[in-house]
């Protein structure tokens, strides 16, 4: 078994160039480092520790994610991962970075506005986020449900192309 | 006196398990519409509200089987423990009726949730704060779409304005108990770590009141409280829904997929 460098630059930035390869199984267009999943890596007594952040509570897709990452690093000659999850402080689509939200938006999802803009006064998050259509750019765009495909989105459609879209909410 | 910095790690236990058991019931509930919802858009929001719901208990059931003196895990908290044995408010097991019933179950329930949230992430329990920061910005949307309903259907037509109060006025009677703590409620708001029951009480009345008034329906009279979930004393109704939600982990004991 390769010794493994301890907690060095070289080692740590190597660990991390492999899980950009780990992606949301949800929406494949972002690794989990883009979706702010990823909180962490420390490697301790020859084992690489990952820390990750659920988006939400239920999501199904975290037991998938923390599988890729001990897989991924197997095969990278990490045989020994420890995957520990965190929930504070809690997720945020905040943490998406502009290249990240771009690339959602390209995959055809609408991308979270910043959750400064959301106004908790107000119970439809209608009234103050006014979402742009991922296809044609439009701001003819109505909501059609508070919930959508998955725990992090709601259901849009667009008035001028008609195409329905997923928006990522924000949180 | 009871001069103990923190509360007893049974106590901590009982009081963690009474929050997952109102997620776990609620739920439960609400995947009961999974294909039956009125329309395709709100058979997806019931059950995605019941997803979330479902992260948080697993993350209460996790916490509290830590916090047992007995060798258990979440599964064996939401899947061995008889009816007598759960303590969720009784408003969450109440049938789903009709859309107006479920949705006023999941009004009424959600307003208080998020007020408790938004106090519990104040507990000096560092978990029990991050589990209530992390699930209060999922209520946050389950409580926006259950408030659209009510205006929606209580201004709506002559008889889903009818239907709706009729469903207020059916579930209003378990919504007393809420803000009536028992001794365990007491205790944990002395150490810090848990909600003052009473003090929900204010906000929640007036932010109900003035939702009713928008969707024009009217605040039934308070009557007699039912109370008694927290204490394991439940209607048949919880029984018949642990029976069918427990029945593959019991007739198949330690199965794995």
């Amino acid at each position: 078994m390769r010794l493994i460098n301890q907690n060095t630059e070289s080692e740590l930035s190597r660990v991390r160039s492999i899980l950009d390869t780990v992606t949301d199984p949800e929406i494949p267009a972002l690794t989990i480092n883009e979706m702010g999943i990823l909180r962490g890596i420390e490697i301790k007594d020859n084992t690489v520790i990952v820390t990750i952040t659920p988006t939400y509570s239920g999501c199904p897709a975290i037991d998938h994610i923390t599988d890729d990452i001990t897989k991924v690093l197997a095969e990278h000659d990490y045989p020994s991962t420890r995957v520990a999850l965190v929930l504070s402080p809690a997720w945020t689509t905040d943490w998406m970075s502009d290249e990240a939200k771009e690339k959602l938006r390209k995959y055809g999802i609408a991308p979270p506005c910043k959750t400064s803009l959301l106004d908790d006064s107000q119970e439809d998050p209608n009234i103050t986020v006014i979402v742009a259509c991922p296809n044609c750019c439009s701001f003819n765009t109505k909501l059609v449900s508070h919930f959508g495909s998955t725990a992090c989105k709601s259901f849009w459609q667009c008035a001028d192309c008609l195409e329905p879209f997923d928006y990522f909410k924000p949180i | 006196m009871n001069t103990s910095p923190a509360p007893s790690k049974s106590d901590l236990f009982k009081y963690t398990l009474r929050q997952a058991d109102n997620s776990m019931v609620l739920c439960q509930r609400l995947c009961q519409w999974a294909a039956r919802g009125p329309d395709l858009e709100e058979d997806i929001s019931l059950t995605n509200i019941g997803l979330d719901l479902i992260g948080q208990a697993r993350s209460l059931y996790q916490y509290s089987a830590s916090l047992c003196d007995q060798q258990v895990n979440e599964d064996d908290l939401a899947f061995m423990r008889d009816s007598h044995e759960w303590s969720n408010l009784l408003l969450v097991e109440q049938p789903n009726g009709d859309f107006a019933d479920t949705i006023a179950r999941q009004y009424l329930y959600d307003a208080w949730h998020l007020l408790f949230l938004e106090q519990l992430t104040e507990s000096n329990d560092t978990t029990l704060a991050a589990i209530a920061a992390k699930s209060i910005k999922e209520v946050k949307y389950h409580n926006r779409h259950s408030s659209m309903w009510i205006k929606r259907l209580g201004d709506g037509t002559e008889v889903s304005h009818q239907r709706m109060q009729d469903a207020i006025a059916a579930v209003w009677p378990f919504t007393a108990e809420m803000f009536i703590p028992d001794e365990l409620d007491q205790r944990m708001l002395e150490f810090g770590t848990g909600v003052d029951l009473k003090a929900l009480k204010h906000t929640w009345d007036s932010q109900v009141s003035s939702l009713l008034v928008d969707a024009t329906l009217s605040k039934p009279v308070a009557g007699e409280a039912i109370v008694g979930g927290r204490q394991g004393q439940h209607a048949e109704y919880l029984g018949d829904l642990l029976e069918e939600m427990q029945s593959l982990p019991r007739s198949m004991p330690n199965h794995q997929w």
